[in-house]
């Protein structure tokens, strides 16, 4: 059985009279432990596929089994419970809430299911711990650096113990070097078993996972195209250091 | 909801389903205090309209109470609403002809009236007498020197202070004594502020329009709660400064209608009826004068004259019932001469109800549309701050914030914000009074009440949740995906 099923997806969009088909029957399943990523072009669609995904959108039509779990047809209020307990994401801008401590904002998502204080702070030191990050506790964001800031980011994601993590982009707004490290902490937590889903349009950064799903015009290409699944060696860009596994 | 008390008991503890959602409150409203200190400026100018609606409302009901007091202080000085009095009248156009019979008001009235008005409970006839005292080597025309029975002390509210009232013996004797308001002491004697003692001219004599009187008694000296506190603030300065300025004295002659009830008191002589009738034949020489016309005295032995009666009713319920059953009496004993009227102290009470009412609604008003102002400015700043906040919401949901939580924790701001006015509002509530006060004295100083502070209070808290809500359901329905993307 597998962690996520999506079944004939998709997802519309009017503008006018035009229809706008973001995603086009798309099947799809992702096992747990499964490190993947999901390329594509700007405007492909991927970044709807992740926020169906991510429980963030609702399909218009499809079903999606998230952890045996029905959800294409949940309210609102549902969606964010699942958010919250099963879901983590981290973001190209990191999204940490700039009047917060690291701490407070790795705290956020155990708020939101009503976790008591004490157990509040030993876990999100101990993602803290798991991240590094473990004696930038009481900065706030602005302190950091960010390859700093995504870790923290990347604790959040965690500290929920969520049975799927989305990082959209997660290395765009970092230079190469640090871009590298946290894609090594992201290959480590891999090792770790968790379900990781990469998006990305860097082929580079995609090579790093052992599967790749690439979505070109809202549908999910039947031939991979090697050099944008980071398969092709030959590099398209100006000389990018292969990512050893 | 007693789940704050788990707050700090840690996380070992199972917790029900509305302990956590009460301790995720506070979460919210220490989230909702971090972000009104973060923009302490700007939620302290937003707070100002809340913190001068409040102030306002609380000083306004503070001043009216102060004046509602004053006034009710006022008429139970004179006797309270069960008093009515029966004065001589002109006339009325159609029995004019019958003016040389109209005998006025009498002894013969008194007595019928203890006989056949039992809703009267106590008789106090007065017979007026216009003297002019002397003693001391000074003269003085007391306002009200009438002649009564002794049962005048009770009738209106009177303690004498020192000596007696003079009884039933003096009054049948005619003995030449009388009982003295303070400001006949003051007038000849001279005042405890100006001699810097009190003098007490008990067993002094003392010459009504030339005849010698024995001082046996003397009132207390009547005022408002307010003029009292001012007597002994001046007092108080006076003693601490050498140079007595003084001059603000208002303890004796105290403005407006409650000043004036208490004035009237202070300038009371009682005498005998019996002493008035006996030695000045008072009542024929009054009613002769105001009678017009009559130039017939009542006759020396008759039916003393009076200047008027003073009734008490066994209660105000039955006020015009009583009024009702004295005017039966009157009427035969006048044989239907009309030459009497009553008074009651009714009309008074009712303007101090509307004045109360009037004052109250236009304070309000202006309170109220204050606080409204306040309330628009909250939701203002409110739609201000989460518009920069789009993102800020967008991530919360995106770790699992519901619709609700967002809408709970923008209407928990607003209250936190409402709150926090109206309680340095009921602060500067004491303040404003102060200043009023200082810029207007009145004769009633200001009552505020424990009610007037829990109902501004109250708005405030109300006006914070209705400021909320519109921002609240705005916030609480962004869409996650469009709110992080939000720059």
């Amino acid at each position: 059985m597998s962690l996520v099923e999506l079944r004939n997806v998709s997802k519309i969009y009017r503008l006018g009279d035009e229809e706008i088909r973001a995603l086009d029957d798309i099947t799809l399943d992702i096992e747990a432990g499964e490190f993947i990523s999901i390329i594509g072009p700007s405007g492909s669609g991927k970044s709807t596929l992740m926020h169906i995904l991510g429980c963030l959108d609702s399909p218009t039509k499809g079903t999606i089994k998230l952890d045996e779990v029905m959800i294409q047809d949940a309210s609102t209020r549902e969606l964010a419970a699942i958010r919250n307990r099963k879901i983590g994401f981290v973001f190209q801008f990191f999204n940490l809430l700039p009047k917060l401590s690291v701490m407070q904002n790795v705290e956020l998502p155990m708020i939101y299911s009503g976790i008591p204080g004490r157990e509040r702070r030993e876990r999100s030191m101990a993602a803290l711990e798991a991240v590094g990050m473990a004696n930038r506790a009481k900065h706030r964001p602005s302190q950091l650096s960010g390859g700093q800031q995504q870790r923290a980011a990347i604790a959040r994601a965690l500290v929920h113990t969520p049975r799927i993590v989305f990082a959209d982009e997660p290395t765009g707004n970092l230079d190469s070097h640090t871009g590298e490290a946290i894609l090594q902490l992201f290959r480590k937590l891999s090792q770790e078993g968790r379900t990781i889903v990469l998006v990305t349009h860097d082929p580079e950064i995609a090579a790093v996972t052992p599967r790749r799903i690439e979505i070109r015009d809202g549908k999910i290409a039947v031939k991979l195209d090697l050099a944008l699944a980071g398969l092709d060696r030959r590099p398209a860009v100006a000389a990018p250091a292969p990512l050893t596994p | 909801m007693n789940g704050r008390l788990v707050i700090g008991s840690g996380g070992t503890l199972p917790l029900p389903e509305i302990e956590i959602s009460s301790f995720q409150l506070w979460i919210t409203v220490q989230t909702g205090l971090r972000e009104i200190w973060a923009h302490k400026f700007r939620s302290l100018l937003t707070m100002l309209g809340i913190i001068l609606g409040v102030s306002s409302l609380v000083a306004m009901s503070a001043l009216v109470a102060g004046m509602e007091k004053g006034a009710k202080e006022a008429l139970i000085a004179i006797g309270g609403l069960e008093k009515v009095r029966v004065e001589a009248q002109d006339l009325p156009v159609e029995q004019r002809y019958l003016s040389d019979q109209a005998v006025g008001i009498t002894m013969n009235d008194v007595m019928a009236l203890k006989q056949s008005a039992p809703l009267v409970t106590r008789i106090s006839p007065e017979m007026r007498l216009p003297a002019v005292f002397s003693a001391n080597g000074k003269r003085f025309r007391p306002w009200n020197s009438v002649g009564v029975w002794p049962v005048a002390v009770e009738m209106n509210e009177h303690v004498v202070q020192y000596g007696r009232m003079f009884n039933q013996l003096d009054d049948e004797m005619a003995r030449s004594v009388c009982v003295i308001g303070t400001d006949t002491r003051d007038e000849l004697w001279g005042s405890p502020e100006k001699t810097g003692q009190e003098i007490i001219p008990v067993g002094q004599t003392v010459f009504i329009n030339g005849l010698p009187f024995t001082i046996i008694g003397m009132f207390q000296h009547y005022e408002s709660e307010s003029d009292r506190k001012a007597r002994e603030l001046a007092k108080a300065q006076a003693a601490s400064k050498k140079n007595g300025a003084v001059a603000r004295n208002r303890g004796w002659g105290g403005r407006g209608r409650g000043g004036g009830a208490f004035a009237f008191k202070n300038r009371t002589v009682y005498l005998p009826l019996n002493t008035v009738w006996m030695k000045f034949r008072s009542g024929a020489t009054y009613a002769a004068l105001t009678a017009g016309g009559s130039t017939a005295p009542a006759g020396a032995t008759g039916d003393p004259r009076l200047s008027g009666l003073e009734l008490k009713i066994s209660s105000v319920d039955l006020l015009p019932e009583a009024l009702q059953q004295i005017r039966n009496v009157l009427m035969s004993t006048h044989k239907g001469i009309e030459d009497f009227t009553f008074r009651t102290q009714e009309d008074w009470a009712e303007q101090i109800k509307t004045f109360v009412h009037n004052a109250r609604l236009s304070g309000g008003l202006i309170a109220g549309i204050s606080l409204l102002v306040g309330g628009i400015g909250i939701m203002n700043i409110m739609l201000a701050s989460i518009s920069e906040r789009v993102r800020e919401i967008g991530i919360r949901k995106s770790v699992g914030a519901a619709t609700s939580d967002i809408f709970v924790q923008i209407i928990v701001e607003s209250v936190v914000i409402a709150i926090l006015g109206g309680l340095a509002g009921l602060l500067t509530s004491f303040g404003l009074i102060q200043m009023i006060s200082s810029f207007s004295p009145t004769d009633n100083a200001p009552i505020v009440t424990v009610t007037a502070l829990g109902i501004a209070f109250g708005f405030s808290v109300i006006i914070g949740v209705l400021a909320g809500i519109f921002p609240a359901i705005k916030a609480a329905k962004l869409n996650p995906i469009q709110a992080l993307r939000y720059e």
